[in-house]
């Protein structure tokens, strides 16, 4: 047996690349529920924009276009999540699973009666994908033993977005607990009484954290469909959406946590897709369907509450009424 | 002449067909503590609520500092120098002090150099006013009375000049009250206005100057405190005359009818809640547990009301009761004769959407009267709880009614009038009186003393000292899960029983 084999360096690199729109899913859904706001269509949001910034890339050719069209599709599912959960006072679950089900017909209606391709987008090409980055020295690096390799392959050579993802880690925690915003979008999600005698909007505040969320699930799907793949296929998030929401919960809102939560999740979607290196490490043969289903295995375990106890912000859920 | 710090003039607001507020007019002179007092529902917080910008005013206008001013939300309100301290605090408990603090008001976009400027200021406000606060405590962790310490520094980081408090020493120990009027009387002295919102005549007579009263949504009155006294604004506030203190021939005890021995629960989160008590009730008296909120009294009578697990022996008449197993629940406690008024009458008394003729039935629809085969028998139960409705002066009668139509005093008669009336051994009841009006008041303790005078038990948990003093015939304090003493009520006072609430045995 050889455990080290599980963690070659092209699982890893894969683990990383799986990793980023779970990542970002989770950190949209970090802002969304610590406001106060439970987004369940954190699924629906990546599924429409990763439809979105397919379409626009393909006709356009241009993968910029592409990527601001999943985020503007995005940001559209967020206002109606917003409108029905703050300015309504609507359930917030139901509004998320309304918003999923949306997503998952009318990407492929509006798939099927512009390209009839059978739901799909036209395969994307060089103009209309996010590249790989070579960072700098990776090629003179890649000689030095141990530190080389990681650096070359496992570091460099990924598309923009996945440094964006990465950046973003860093960049939620220092907004959420360094800076005047970050201290009220924390408070409105704990107690939003609080916030609005303080003379604070609390409306305001929440459609802020519901926007910053549209746009993360944005970039996810954007990702998913131009930078991951090369186009839109039906139900390509294939339940990443659910998944990041286990990771948030997993990661007890925290951005750091959220790093290693989807890092944990990506790879087991990576193992997955290399049966071969299981086999090899562990001595006999598993069930590549076993594998395929470990990630969603392990969603079930988080969601039941087996991973300690995790308190979520306490006025989640819950439509803010002033009180008399 | 100096104008006054705050001026009404003709407040109305109404919310539908209720009119909330009616032509209010006040004024207030700086550096003076105004009390204004009133039955639940006489329109003392929409008042406020308008003073800080939750509500606009249908008519009427407010003058701060003489200037005419709006004030169209909480923002322009904390501009004009309002700051109020709700009685439910307004915090955000996993922050800590300081956090809560510039919560609204901070400096930049940054936390750094205001949490720097905050822990300045907060310093210098504690010397001034002698407010001792941790800057860096997490609210969770600390006490109710060092909780509103906070509420009333961030109106004065917010510098404000006219400080409204609401209800303030309903959470709080006769000492921890005395230590805020403390507070109050040093603020008063530096120049601020404080308006005081209450219904205890004793807070109205200890500490302000002047006091208005409202009664359904009007101001009856407004007078110099030391011309006053507290039959008077008693009298003004129910527009009759009320008896204070509860009329009662001295308890003939007779035998145990409850024994409590050893008795300890644990809660959900392993925590122990009650840590080893003994108590005894007696036939024909009324024991009151005295003690501040959540050091156990709910445990106690969760446990005795069957929704709570236990250890140790209860019996009831000599007979022991099931405290863990198969008959440890509602319908055999009330099957051995023990009739239970919960302490939160809407979570646990009644179902608020039912009809009253519904909530009678509860909890004794077996009663072969309410039965016709396996059907229930409705008509029974509405005339049923007619009759029990015209007895216990429910207004309005009209059984059909859903609990969530009665006002807190006629709700809090129906739970009463259901269980009281199956003639119980033993009476529990958990805070009778709370959100009551002072008419309601003095009728559900004429009903609660009647009982004992028929020679049944009752247990009193109630976190409203005076209503303990004047309705128990013995007292006993839990604090920390425990029982720090017994007395008899008319051997002891507030100072002594205030002092065991603490965790101060003598």
């Amino acid at each position: 047996m050889n455990f080290l084999a599980l963690f070659d360096l092209t699982v890893l690199d894969t683990t990383l690349r799986l990793a980023v729109p779970l990542l970002l899913a989770c950190l949209a859904g970090l802002f969304s529920e610590r406001a106060g706001i439970f987004d369940i269509g954190l699924e629906g949001k990546m599924l429409a924009a990763a439809f979105f910034s397919a379409a626009i890339a393909a006709v356009s050719g241009n993968v910029w276009l592409g990527l601001l069209a999943g985020i503007g599709a995005s940001l559209v599912l967020s206002a109606v999540h917003g409108l029905a959960s703050i300015t309504f006072r609507g359930n917030q679950l139901i509004s998320g699973v309304a918003i999923n089900f949306l997503a998952a017909g009318m990407t492929v209606l509006i798939a099927q009666d512009w390209f009839s391709q059978g739901g799909r987008t036209p395969s994307l090409t060089d103009g209309g994908r996010f590249g790989p980055i070579t960072l700098p020295f990776a090629d003179a690096f890649s000689a030095v033993p141990v530190v080389g390799p990681i650096y070359a392959e496992l570091i460099s050579g990924h598309s923009i977005l996945v440094y964006v993802a990465l950046l973003c880690v860093p960049g939620t925690w220092y907004i959420l607990f360094r800076t005047r915003f970050g201290l009220r979008l924390r408070a409105v999600g704990e107690n939003p009484a609080a916030v609005d005698t303080a003379g604070v909007s609390v409306v305001g505040l929440r459609f802020v954290a519901v926007g910053i969320c549209g746009i993360l699930c944005g970039i996810a799907g954007a990702y998913l469909a131009t930078g991951l793949q090369a186009g839109f296929v039906k139900d390509m998030t294939a339940g990443r959406g659910f998944i990041a929401l286990a990771a948030l919960i997993f990661a007890k809102w925290r951005p750091w946590h959220a790093l290693w939560a989807t890092l944990l999740f990506g790879y087991l979607q990576a193992i997955a897709l290399r049966p071969d290196i299981i086999e090899g490490a562990l001595g006999f043969k598993v069930q590549v369907q076993l594998l395929d289903a470990l990630p969603y295995i392990l969603t079930v375990v988080i969601l039941a509450g087996f991973v300690g106890k995790a308190i979520p912000p306490r006025a989640g859920g819950e439509p803010y009424v002033k009180e008399r | 002449m100096t104008s006054p710090a705050i001026e009404l003039k003709g407040i109305s607001k109404a919310f539908g067909p209720v009119q909330a507020n009616k032509d209010i007019s006040i004024s207030v002179m700086p550096g003076t503590i105004h009390g204004i007092i009133g039955e639940n529902g006489a329109g003392k917080s929409t008042l406020m609520s308008i003073l800080y910008g939750f509500y606009k005013a249908d008519a009427g206008e407010v003058f701060i500092s003489g200037q005419k001013t709006e004030i169209p939300d909480s923002q322009a309100a904390i501009a004009a120098g309002i700051g109020m301290v709700f009685q439910h605090f307004k915090l955000v408990e996993n922050f800590t002090v300081l956090e809560n603090i510039i919560l609204g008001a901070e400096d930049g976009g940054l936390l750094k150099p205001s949490l720097a400027k905050a822990r300045k200021t907060l310093l210098e406000l504690e010397q001034e006013y002698d407010l001792k606060v941790d800057p860096d405590a997490i609210i969770e962790e600390i006490g109710v009375g060092m909780q509103q310490r906070v509420e009333i520094l961030k109106a004065l980081y917010r510098q404000a000049n006219i400080l409204i408090l609401d209800e303030p020493t309903g959470v709080l120990t006769p000492a921890e009250a005395d230590q805020l009027f403390r507070i109050l009387g040093r603020l008063k002295e530096e120049g601020k206005t404080i308006i005081l919102i209450t219904h205890k005549l004793r807070e109205i007579m200890d500490i302000t100057d002047t006091v208005s009263v409202m009664r359904r949504g009007e101001m009856t009155a407004t007078v110099k405190t030391s011309e006053t006294s507290p039959e008077h604004l008693a009298e003004l506030m129910v527009g009759r005359k009320v008896l204070l203190q509860v009329d009662k021939v001295p308890a003939t005890p007779g035998d145990v009818v409850l024994d409590i021995q050893n008795l300890r629960v644990v809660d959900e989160q392993k925590v122990e809640r009650v840590k080893g008590i003994n108590l005894q009730v007696r036939a024909g008296e009324i024991l009151g547990i005295a003690g501040v909120a959540g050091n156990g009294q709910s445990e106690l009578l969760e446990v005795l009301g069957g929704y709570a697990n236990a250890t140790g022996t209860i019996t009831l008449n000599g007979q022991p009761i099931d405290l863990s197993g198969k008959h440890s629940d509602g319908r055999s406690r009330r099957e051995r004769g023990i009739a239970h008024v919960p302490e939160d009458r809407q979570r646990e008394g009644l179902i608020m959407d039912f009809a009253a003729w519904e909530n009678t039935a509860f909890g004794y629809h077996r009663d072969p009267r309410y039965q016709s085969g396996i059907l229930m028998n409705n008509a029974a139960i509405r005339i049923d709880t007619q009759e029990k409705m015209d007895r216990f002066d429910v207004r309005p009668p009209h059984p059909h009614l859903a609990a969530k139509n009665f006002s807190g005093g006629n709700q809090q008669k129906i739970v009463l009038a259901r269980e009281i009336e199956r003639n119980p051994d033993l009476l529990l009841v958990g805070q009778p009186t709370r959100g009551v009006d002072i008419g309601a008041i003095e009728f559900i303790h004429q009903q609660i003393v009647a009982l004992r005078d028929q020679g049944k038990a009752i247990l009193l948990v109630s976190v409203e000292l005076e209503e303990i003093l004047s309705l128990a015939d013995r007292v006993a304090v839990m604090f920390d899960g425990q029982i720090m003493g017994e007395r008899q009520s008319k051997e002891t006072d507030e100072k002594e029983l205030g002092l065991l609430m603490a965790g101060v045995s003598s």
